[in-house]
């Protein structure tokens, strides 16, 4: 494919699928872990109410917004499920599961309840997002990389996921220590002086602002596969966190490179006719890699279970 | 504000003129839900020496470490290291907690958990030097895990994770070591290595403080006793502490009357 028609169709839809895997499996990595990683999954869910206000309040489908009233959705729902898992005493899976039925529950009831029925609100769209329309009409070539004119005509899903990726990098990078050393042993954590509570919120507030800029772009299967499938597969992979953080990179962007490819060319490949979903596809090829990472991945047996040495 | 609450209950407050004792604790309160698992205990812990925490299974033993040390919450009381508030003394103290309350698959090696006791020094974004790297293979040196250095932890028996959690604890260089059941599940090598650790410890003038469950070896390893069940028992030398009487108290009917007269007849 030559870049006259690359860069206009191809090149933006690409960035914005790979920023936006990378950016939820960073956090994705921790939240595994600590064995979180449904949170993912009920930020896709608890932002619904956070949108359907954003637009009673606007009263139009407007990307800014419908992203902060779904920002706010999602921290209140992570202050939510933290008040209930230390108020309540139960473990962090009980409180996700109430916080987000309830709040996905109460967005399908304000959407039933109020007149938002006539606008292009539906499941279809947030579930798959709109990957392959996120085309950059004003481009003509690699050349206007470099053209300003051009530039101002980019997709503005791109810069957002962008710059929440490069959030998401320096938060990880800023705070890799305490991080890795509370995700491994909180009570130690503690007793050095790392404010675990406030650093497990600012984990899950990165996790939800990933989530909903990539929601945004491309549709919460992506997010709900992107927090798990590849840092999962990186697990298996290495025994060491730095590697397992490399390859949950590697496998989320080879997932969105090969996902967006197959969904446009591999339906012509085997004699059909139309492209499948981009963002479905990215999503098939994770839990594909994952598949593979599980069956043929050298660190895959647990610990705790007795090893030959 | 808890603080002063637990001043008004009566607590003496002479007693919260706090000497330098290396962990003072006063008026602990500690609850899950509505049950008290530590009740207004107060506690003296002498420089130098070798502490064991006792107790019977569920009487707060842990979950008094853990509030000393401000992993809980406490709904009252006072805690003080070496006469200051604990938030300023985080440098003096090393903390070992159970084994069993980490996922040993976590991805990392021997090494990078030792090297996680240097971690206040390093601070967020400091790179890791050769002099940390070698300090922190001394100490896996002294509990025997030098050659375990690059060993996945998941890879390593109960008691080898146990030792690596000591080196780690050691790394801090703290002037109070604070351990929580380290002698549970492990092989006797272990424990015979960790002893000799926590000895060498207390030789060069630190202080040691042991939550213990096993009633055998409390007199040969430790100088004083701390015996809790909700409250505090007793305290003080073995001795003073540890006796017959004492250890009725505090287990009940938990504790066979051969158990008790064995235990008598070793303290003579």
């Amino acid at each position: 494919m030559n870049g006259e028609e690359f860069v206009p169709l191809s090149l933006t839809p690409l960035l914005i699928g790979i920023f936006a895997a990378v950016a939820c499996a960073l956090p994705g990595n921790f939240l595994v872990l600590r064995k979180q990683a449904l949170i993912g999954d009920a930020i896709s869910h608890v932002v619904l109410p956070g949108i359907v206000v954003a637009f009673l309040l606007t009263g139009a489908i407007s990307t800014w917004p419908m992203m902060l009233g779904a920002a706010g959705a999602a921290i209140v729902a992570v202050v939510m499920i933290e008040a209930i898992r230390r108020l309540g005493q139960i473990e962090p899976g009980a409180a996700m599961g109430v916080v987000f039925t309830t709040m996905f529950a109460g967005g399908v009831l304000l959407l039933e309840q109020t007149d938002t029925s006539t606008v292009h609100l539906d499941v279809e769209h947030a579930l798959y997002g709109n990957l392959e329309s996120l085309i950059w009409l004003d481009a003509v070539g690699w050349s206007s990389l470099l053209e300003l004119t051009a530039l101002a005509g980019l997709p503005p899903e791109l810069p957002r996921i962008a710059l929440t990726l490069v959030g998401v990098i320096l938060f990880i990078w800023l705070f890799w220590r305490p991080l890795k050393i509370s995700t491994f042993d909180e009570g130690f954590a503690r007793t050095i002086g790392i404010r675990t509570g406030a650093l497990g919120m600012a984990l899950v507030i990165v996790a939800a602002i990933s989530a909903v800029a990539a929601f945004d772009a491309v549709g919460s299967i992506i997010v709900i596969a992107m927090f798990i499938c590849p840092p999962a597969a990186a697990r298996m992979m290495t025994n060491r966190l730095e590697t397992q953080i490399t390859w949950s990179v590697i496998f989320a962007s080879v997932s969105a490179i090969s996902g967006y490819v197959l969904a446009g060319y591999g339906p012509l490949w085997v004699g059909g006719a139309d492209a499948v979903s981009a963002a479905g596809m990215i999503a098939t090829m994770s839990g594909l890699i994952l598949a593979c990472a599980a069956l043929w991945g050298p660190c895959r047996t647990r610990a705790g279970a007795p090893q030959a040495t | 504000m808890m603080l002063e609450l637990a001043a008004d209950q009566g607590v003496s407050i002479a007693d919260s003129n706090l000497d330098d004792s290396p962990l003072a604790i006063r008026g602990l309160t500690v609850s899950y839900g509505q049950k008290p698992a530590v009740f207004s205990v107060d506690m003296t812990v002498q420089p130098g020496g070798m502490t064991a925490i006792i107790g019977p299974n569920g009487a707060g033993k842990s979950t008094l470490l853990k509030a000393a040390l401000g992993i809980l919450s406490p709904l009252s009381g006072q805690v003080t290291v070496y006469g200051k508030p604990l938030e300023q003394q985080r440098a003096r103290i090393a903390y070992v907690p159970q084994r069993a309350s980490v996922d040993w698959d976590f991805p990392t090696r021997v090494i990078d958990v030792a090297l996680m006791g240097l971690s206040r020094q390093l601070g967020l974004l400091g790179r890791i030097r050769v002099r940390h790297m070698s300090r922190a293979m001394d100490c896996l040196n002294r509990v025997g895990m030098r050659d375990f250095a690059d060993r996945q932890i998941g890879q390593l028996s109960g008691g080898q994770q146990q030792r690596v959690f000591l080196a780690r604890a050691l790394a801090q260089e703290a002037d109070l070591y604070l351990l929580d059941e380290p002698f549970a599940g492990v092989d006797a090598a272990t424990e015979k290595a960790i002893i000799a650790v926590l000895k060498s410890l207390k030789e060069a003038g630190k202080t040691v403080v042991v939550v213990h469950h096993d009633l055998a070896t409390v007199t040969d390893y430790f100088d004083h006793v701390f015996l809790i069940n909700t409250r505090k028992v007793a305290e003080g030398t073995v001795a003073e502490a540890f006796t017959a009487e004492t250890l009725q108290s505090a287990y009940g009917g938990r504790l066979a009357t051969a158990q008790i007269d064995q235990i008598s007849r070793a303290l003579g």
